[in-house]
């Protein structure tokens, strides 16, 4: 059982779906000679020919508008963009398009669209972006975020398995970052929809996704070895349908919530699994909904600016540590 | 009777209007580009630039003449460079060790950090940043321009467009725009062979990017953009144009990016003996040397000179700036609106 990264774990699973299923298809811009600029894809092309393989003009909407027409005539489009800062390029088509095609007129469109997300990378404000609270407001789409090389390769299945678009948001500072044995052969799909607990624990709930999954779980081991606290991590996995009642679940034996995410705050979607909490599981809260994120400014490229702007493990330890206090 | 004997070789008229000093003021921004490049590259294997890092190997001369077909000095012609027109700022005025600060995100650099490479700007001196959105520039410079004519002032917009960067829908929607608003905006258009690495051929259908114009209802002319003078000239023709109110026009650059992508990428997928002609045979900087001293009008020597003098001054900005300070963390708060003139602390900082 070989160690898998992240990204060859996503990688895996785009490859054993083209396997799979020949209505599968790729494209992007430089997914085809190039592999994709983080090698997402390399070696598709050779395997899988041009047809299923394309390389595309520099025109996001052309490409999630013409992944939404090949989907309506009973094809699985997978859509890269190289950054996911470029998906707002795409919003028209995301939102107007897309997500309204079920509901509106009836329209399958079983799309993926995935990109590199995220910062503590130096790339700056363009190319750092965690564009989920944009689409998390727009009914009908579906956001998988995964954390760890199991789900990358689990969520990437399922994704275009669903019948449905979903945006699958990976994160680049985890693509080679993180290793996992993954057993060769059997098959991994990660249900959407489902949360995942990354780490029991009683006292206090952290709720999470993406990147400071990992944050967090640092965290908790801090403050289980300096303040002999025991911190529950519920990683999201899907953010949206969200898994309300894996939340609730913690919440009720925790009692005390601390949403991280690496997104800036205003807006967030902290805000929303907050409102939840305290629509679902009030009675049960021993302390205020208290959230962790990245301040609300641009991304700056700076190492100290970008340190400061983004959520680190330190603030999840201070945070936590007042809220068990509370 | 005719005479025999071989006329006293004559150096031939210098086109373009240009004068000799013109010459010598072109040659220093190509070899000033060239090498702070080179010093931005040594500065990015060292982690002293962070992130990526893309030249302008083989573009530099279109980037320059274009940019110097403008009027410059405060508050005169207006251009937005990409990554690969780092030459242009220069020509506008943009000072080598601003550049290097930039590079290098330090507290003093233009944008205090924030941004990076050429994404920074100084209206006054006639250069907008660009953002990483391909084509975003278009309408900007579009606005840039509209406010031009409507206030009735001589001045022109400049704005770059990459071969690949021609498929966004705002390259189209711009574009559009400024041509039925009939605005003095000049739009350069770079056919470097590549956009990271899928060539045109799947970029678009045309052969050449000047076609495209047509669809548009504009002027469109196709130069070769490492001849120096010919994108001068075309340039020149086509700003005096829009600063006469004649609106819009598209110049096609044909070049060749010699590098990859950016620093990381190995160009695996560009052919080497392509690469190589390129390299030896249609090298911008080299054939401009060659025009200038096979035409007798400036001596080798005196470039020489200049290339010393270019050392020297990136030796000294580099010196001056590279042990500076990055930005203070808590800096990264002020200015995302000039009300609230600060985002909010989180809460736990202070813990
Ligand atoms: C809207 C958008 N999509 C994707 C990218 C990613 N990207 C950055 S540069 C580049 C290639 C640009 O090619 P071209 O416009 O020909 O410019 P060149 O690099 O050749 O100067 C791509 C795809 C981007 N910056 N903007
Ligand atoms: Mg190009």
């Amino acid at each position: 059982m070989a160690d898998v990264t992240y990204l060859e774990a996503l990688r895996q699973g785009l490859w054993e779906e083209m396997e799979r299923d020949p209505r599968v298809f790729i494209l992007g811009e430089d997914v085809g000679a190039y592999g994709g600029a983080f090698k997402v894809t390399e070696g598709f092309v050779k395997k899988f020919g041009e047809q299923r393989v394309i390389d595309t003009p520099i025109s996001e909407a052309a490409i999630v508008g013409a992944a939404a027409g090949a989907a309506h005539m009973g094809m699985r489009p997978v859509a890269e963009m190289q950054f996911i800062d470029f998906i707002s390029c795409a919003y028209d088509m995301l939102t107007n398009y897309v997500a309204t095609a079920r509901y509106r007129a009836g329209l399958a469109t079983p799309i993926v669209v995935r990109g590199p997300c995220g910062g503590y990378v130096r790339g700056g404000p363009f190319h750092s972006q965690n564009p989920e609270a944009a689409f998390f407001h727009t009914p009908g789409l579906k956001i998988v975020y995964p954390a760890t090389a199991r789900d990358a390769k689990g969520l990437i299945k399922a994704s275009i398995r669903d019948d449905d678009p979903v945006i699958y948001l990976e994160h680049k500072w985890l693509y080679r970052r993180i290793k996992e044995a993954l057993p060769e052969g059997e098959e991994i799909v990660t249900p959407i929809g489902e949360a995942r607990l990354a780490r029991e624990g009683k006292d206090l709930s952290i709720v999470t996704y993406g990147a400071t999954v990992w944050k967090s779980l640092e965290a908790a081991e801090q403050l289980a070895k300096d303040d002999g606290l025991s911190v529950e991590v519920l990683d999201l996995r899907t953010l949206l349908p969200m898994d309300d009642a894996a939340i609730m679940r913690s919440v009720q034996k925790t009692s005390k919530v601390l949403i991280v995410h690496e997104d800036t705050r205003t807006g967030g979607v902290a805000g929303e699994i907050a409102a939840r909490i305290n629509e679902q599981a009030f009675a049960w809260l021993d302390g205020p909904i208290m959230r962790v994120t990245a301040h609300d400014v641009p991304l700056p490229y700076a190492p100290t600016l970008e340190d400061f702007v983004l959520p680190q493990t330190d603030d999840i330890v201070k945070a936590a540590r007042w809220l068990a206090a509370y | 009777m005719v005479s025999r004997a071989a006329p006293a070789r004559q150096s031939p008229p210098i086109p373009a209007g240009l004068t000799r000093d013109h010459l010598v003021e072109i040659y220093r921004y190509l070899r000033l580009t060239r090498t702070l490049e080179e010093r931005l590259t040594a500065l990015y294997r060292q982690s002293k630039v962070i992130g990526g890092l893309f030249r302008s190997l083989g573009q530099e001369g279109e980037s320059v003449a274009t940019a110097y077909a403008l009027a410059r000095g405060p508050n005169q012609d207006i251009l937005s460079p990409l990554i690969r027109n780092l030459g242009s700022m220069l020509v506008m005025g943009a000072p080598p060790i601003e550049i290097l600060r930039q590079y290098m995100a330090k507290a003093e650099g233009p944008t205090r950090g924030r941004e990076l490479n050429v994404h920074f700007n100084d209206l006054e001196k006639g250069y907008l940043g660009q953002i990483s959105h391909l084509g975003d520039m278009i309408p900007v410079m579009a606005g840039i321009a509209l406010t031009f004519k409507l206030r009735g002032e001589p001045r022109v917009g400049l704005v770059y467009i990459g071969d690949g960067g021609t498929s966004t829908g705002t390259f189209h929607e711009g574009l559009n725009f400024a041509v039925v608003q009939k605005v003095p905006l000049v739009v350069i258009a770079e056919y470097n062979r590549w956009a990271y690495s899928t060539p045109p051929e799947k970029q678009f259908a045309v052969k050449d990017l000047a076609e495209k114009a047509k669809a548009y209802g504009i002027p469109g002319t196709t130069v070769d953009g490492n001849d120096v003078l010919a994108v001068y000239e075309a340039t020149k023709f086509a700003v005096e144009r829009a600063r006469r109110g004649h609106g819009v026009h598209l110049i096609e650059v044909k070049t060749y990016r010699r590098t990859g992508h950016a620093e990381h990428d190995d160009q695996h997928y560009v052919p080497k003996d392509e690469l190589d002609w390129w390299a030896k045979e249609n090298d911008p900087v080299d054939r401009y040397v060659k025009q200038l001293v096979q035409n007798a009008w400036v001596e080798d020597r005196d470039l020489k000179g200049i290339d010393e003098g270019v050392k020297a001054e990136i030796d000294e900005a580099t010196d001056a700036c590279v042990d500076e300070p990055l930005p203070p963390p808590d800096s990264a708060l002020d200015g995302v609106y000039i009300d609230p003139p600060a985002a909010p602390r989180h809460w736990y900082r202070g813990l």
